[in-house]
This record gives structure tokens, sequence and C-alpha cells, in this order.
């Protein structure tokens, strides 16, 4: 029996009237994940396109996944070469017992034992992600009778991804619902919100929890008491010369430094990046907005200079790999409910993000990391971007029209 | 001298934005932000009101009302005179004459916003954003070249809250919001999530 069969038994249980008519949400969540709704045009409009909601956050979703498992590999490498330097052989709890059955040691050249360490906290952070997230989501499909959206894979993989491996999981499950539930559901689902999800949920931690996600600090998993600062306050505090002593550029570009899991690696940000590009998923006006953005303010501040202030001489290619610039860029920048919609709209939403950034990071002493602030700030302003770009379109065609006419006239 | 205007303005218009950081202003913000031109209105009386009242206001403190601040007079005494205990009452009293005379000015030259802002207008005399304004420039003793600017900062700030919000409002018309929060209940929300947006400010010191 094929799943169509099986789909179509179960159907009129869902329907009104049936014994689930309450979750007809979950129904129609799991046939349109194997077939494409039987629907079809009713008006005169009809839309022809290879590519729907489902397959724009599958295909969003999936990119993700260069700068997942990267993460996951570099989470246990920072864990396995800090239990080497401090000499400890193992770790107590579960972890260990996984990792030892699985990988036999904590061997940081081994790819296989640092992935492997790195999985068993990335994937209770991102199965708590997913559960508690995709609860809510679940209750207000039923609840308010709208689909059960793909989206929220997007969201899931985001916010996990952006956290740092430490994170205690109950303030996971806080941040999830605090996203999703006032960040979008309230709004009325995907689509219909005006802050990206996941990022509201990561704000809600930074600013509820400022000492577990300061910024500051890192987060090597493991070892108690064993934290480096992150590149950004490195450079915060000791300028350029200490930032090079601790990590080389191709370091930090490939990713083999310490900070949240999906955000160290640049290259394989920008792998997933280049795929949602040349599907056109990712407006390429929004990251060029962003790139320009940054460039030209870090470039502004080299030239300025300080005397006090080490973050001014920062170049901008040092912006783009640490802390969570790229990851911001390519994947939450982009988002295309919250950004601008129009092209004008989109260049300048990027251009906020990049100027904003780098403000942040460079004149607010209180904030090391200004990515995900200064998303969250461009995405208030993206309606009104919107508004002026429309309001000079109408104008620009009322000026048309009445010059057209007044020519006819005059003829 | 120019650094430090330019520091207390930007201070004035993000940092310390009267709307988003300590909600100021609260219920013309709410009410006259459905849509963005009304909004935009709203806001640049306000500017026009914030950048008159507050250096009026610290004219009168300085010259009236502090401690021994009639000794120009040259009455006998009056530098033993302090009349701060009038602070409040002759601060309301500009706003409303200054509103007043703003509401005249728009009746006659623009009544299309004139009409839109309607009952809202009347109501900057009780807008805490205007009154708060002057309180902090009070308790912060600024000059008379501060009060301009600050007034003007301020002014600013509350004028882009509101018109980003109204922004964000005309989006959100779209929006399917749940029976019970619909309307005043899911500004209020907006809001809140905006300040969150604000304060990446929060912490640069200027």
């Amino acid at each position: 029996m094929g799943i169509r069969q099986v789909l179509d038994k179960v159907e009129p249980h869902f329907h009104s009237g049936g014994r689930y008519e309450k979750f007809y949400a979950l129904y129609e969540a799991v046939d349109t994940i194997f077939y494409s709704p039987p629907s079809v045009t009713r008006s005169t409009s009809h839309l022809r396109d290879g590519i729907d909601l489902k397959r724009i956050m599958i295909t969003m979703w999936m990119c993700t996944f260069p700068a997942m498992f990267f993460g996951m590999y570099n989470a246990g490498l920072q864990a396995n070469t800090a239990l080497l330097t401090e000499g400890v052989s193992a770790l107590s709890g579960w972890r260990d017992a996984v990792t030892m059955s699985l990988a036999g040691g904590h061997d940081p050249e081994s790819i296989w034992a640092n992935f492997v360490l790195g999985a068993t906290y990335f994937i209770p952070i991102y199965f708590i992600t997913f559960a508690v997230g995709g609860f809510w989501e679940v209750l207000f499909a039923v609840k308010r009778g709208h689909e059960i959206n793909e989206g929220f894979f997007v969201t899931s993989v985001l916010f996990a991804l952006t956290l740092p491996a430490t994170t205690p999981l109950w303030q996971v499950a806080l941040g999830i619902t605090f996203g999703v539930v006032i960040g979008k559901e309230v709004f009325g689902g995907t689509g219909k919100n005006f802050l990206n999800p996941a990022l509201t949920g990561r704000a809600f931690l930074y600013f509820a929890y400022p000492a577990q996600m300061s910024g500051d600090s890192v987060w090597v998993p493991g070892v108690d008491g064993y934290s480096g600062a992150t590149a950004l306050s490195t450079a915060a505090q000791g300028g350029m010369a200490q930032l090079q002593q601790q990590m080389s550029w191709s370091d930090a570009f490939f990713g083999f430094i310490q900070g949240s899991m999906g955000e160290t690696s640049t290259l394989m940000i920008l792998i997933g990046g280049a795929v949602l590009l040349w599907t056109r998923i990712a407006s390429w006006r929004i990251i060029l907005g962003v790139f320009l953005g940054m460039v030209l303010t870090a470039t502004l501040f080299n030239l300025i200079g300080s005397q006090t202030n080490p973050m001014f001489v920062l170049p901008w290619y040092w912006h783009l790999v640490i802390g969570g610039f790229a990851f911001g860029m390519i994947f939450m920048a982009t988002d295309p409910v919250s950004a601008s919609m129009t092209n004008k709209g989109k260049l300048a939403f990027g251009a906020l993000i990049g100027i904003m950034v780098v403000l942040i990071r460079v004149v607010n002493p209180a904030f090391p990391e200004g990515m995900m602030l200064a998303i969250l700030f461009a995405n208030l302003f993206a309606p009104l971007m919107d508004h002026f770009v429309v309001q000079a379109n109408v104008k620009r065609r009322q000026k048309r029209l009445a010059t057209a006419t007044a020519g006819k006239e005059t003829a | 001298m120019f650094e430090h205007y330019l520091s207390l303005f930007i201070k004035a218009v993000f940092v310390e934005n009267m709307a988003l950081a300590f909600f100021l202003g609260m219920c013309t913000f709410l009410a006259v932000s459905k849509k963005v031109q009304s909004a935009l209105g709203l806001g640049i009386a306000v500017v026009v009101v914030l950048m008159i009242t507050v250096p009026v206001n610290n004219l009168i403190l300085n010259y009236l009302l502090k401690a021994g601040a009639l000794s120009w007079t040259g009455i006998e005494g009056a530098e033993n005179i302090d009349l701060t205990f009038l602070g409040l009452l002759s601060y309301i009293g500009v706003i409303a004459a200054i509103v007043q005379i703003l509401e005249m000015f728009l009746d006659k030259f623009v009544p299309a916003l004139y009409n839109a802002l309607g009952v809202y207008l009347p109501l900057i005399t009780v807008n805490c954003a205007i009154m708060g304004a002057s309180l902090f420039m009070v308790q912060r003793d600024y000059n008379f070249g501060e009060s301009v600017i600050y007034g003007a900062g301020a002014g600013v700030g509350w004028a882009l809250a509101i018109t980003a919000l109204a922004g964000i409002r005309e989006k959100l018309k779209y929006s399917d919001v749940p029976a019970g929060l619909q309307g005043l209940g899911i500004t209020f929300l907006t809001v809140g999530l905006m300040s969150l947006g604000f304060m990446s400010f929060s912490g640069i010191q200027l």
C-alpha cells in the first residue's frame, strides 16, 4: 500500500465531523510533505512556479547543514583541546559515556572523536528547540486553524546554531518559546510577523540571562572554569596585536575558533550562502547591502582612528570572519518576511545592518557582538523603507501620467 | 564644542529614546500610529513643540525661577527668592500656550494635517514626552544651547519611533492576530519588541 492510499484512507477522520477533526493541521502537514496539494486555481490569475514556500524553507534548512556539521566538529575540537591542555582525561556524565563508546577517547586529532563529542552538545539543544518550538507551532496551528509551516524548520535550526554549546537546556526551551510565540504566532504565524523569530528568541535570552550569553567569554564545553575570551572581546580589549596572537585570519575564516556553534566557520556559511544565492532564495541585494555597509563603516573607522578604543583599527576582513557577522548576513538578514520587500528597500535595509553592526561592535562597549541587534534594529525600519519606496513609485507614476495626459490634450 | 552637541543629540535620539527607552508619550504614540503619513505629521509637530518649549522653559528656569535667578531685576532681596516650586506650573503653561499657537498655525496653513491629527494635536499639551523633556532639562542642568539640541534630539527620537511603529502597523494590517489581542494589545507587544531592537544602543557612552 502506497503512502497515498494510507493518507487517503485516514483523511476523512480529519475533516470536520471526523474523529480527529482538531488535528487536521497535522494531517495536512504530513500530506504536503509527500505530495503537492491537490487544490487548483479557481480564479483568473494563475502563477506557475517550480518553487513554493515549502521548498524554499527546506532548501534554506539544508543550506545550514555545512555550518551545522562543522559546528559540531568544532565544538568537540575546542572541548577536546581544552581537556588536553588541562590534563583531564575524561569528563563525567552521559556525554563521556557516549563519546567513549562511539569514539573511544578524547583525542583532538581525531575528526570522529571531535564530531561525536560536539554532537552530544548540539543534538540535545537542537532536539529541545525542535520539540518545544514545534509544540507551540502545532498548538497554534490546531487552535487557530492555519497550516503548520516549514518556516519552523528554519527558525529552529537558526536559533540552535546561534547558541553557545553550554547553554542550559531550560534556557533553550524558554528562548524558542519566546521567539515562536511572541515573535511570530501572536501575529498570526509565518509571513505575518515583523521580527525574525529566531533572533527574537536569541535576543530574549541575551538580555534575560546575560551571565551565560554575554559574548565576552566563551564557553568551552566540558571543563569547568575553562573559558577564553571571544575573538571580538579580545579585539576590544587588547587590539589587533593580541587578536592576531590568539588566532590567525585563516583560522577564523575556516572556523577553528571558539564561539557559538554555527557561526565560527565563515567558509561553511558561505558554501550554504552560495546555494541560497544560486537558487535565488536569498536576496543578493540584502547580502550586498550588508557587506558594503560593513566595509564602508569599518574603513571609515580605520581612517578616523582612536587612541583609546582599539576596535577602531579592526579592518573589514576581520569584521567579516569573527563573531556572527557571516552567519547573520547569509541566514538572518535575508529572511524574506522580516526584511524589506522592495528592491531599493532591500539594499537600504542591508546597508543599515552593515552600518549598525560595526557601530555597535566599535562604539558600544556594553555589547561586543552586534550582528543580532543590528538585524533586529533594521527589522524595525524595514516596513518604513518599503513605504517610502512605494510612495516614491506612486509619485513618479502620477507625474508620468500627468505629463502623458497633458501631452495628449495639447495634441 | 560641536562634538559635545553632536553626542548630546545622538544620545537623545537613540540611547535615551523618549518612546522606546523611557516609554514616555505613550498615549499619542499608540493612538496616532496607524498611518505613516499622520504619524510623520505628529512627529514633526512634536519636534517643533519640543524645540521651542525646552529652551523657553530653560530661560524661565534660569531667569525667573531658580534660587537667585531674579537678581538681574535689581530689586532688593531678589537674590534670596527661590521660585522653583512654581516649576511644574510654568512649564505646563508654556507648553499649553505653544501647542495652542501651533494648532492655530496648522489650522490656517496645513488643514489636511490638522484634520488628520484631530484631537491628538491638543493632546500634545499633556504628552508626557514634552513635559518629560523639560523636566530632564531641569534635572540635568542643561544650558540654553544644550536645551535647544536636547529638545530637537528628544523630538527626533520620538518622531523616528512613532514613524517606524506606523510602518510596522501598516504591515501588520495583513497579519492574523488572535481576537483577544487585536488593536491595542498587539500594539503594546509590538512596542515591546521594538524597544528590544533599540536595546542595541543601551550602554553607549558618549
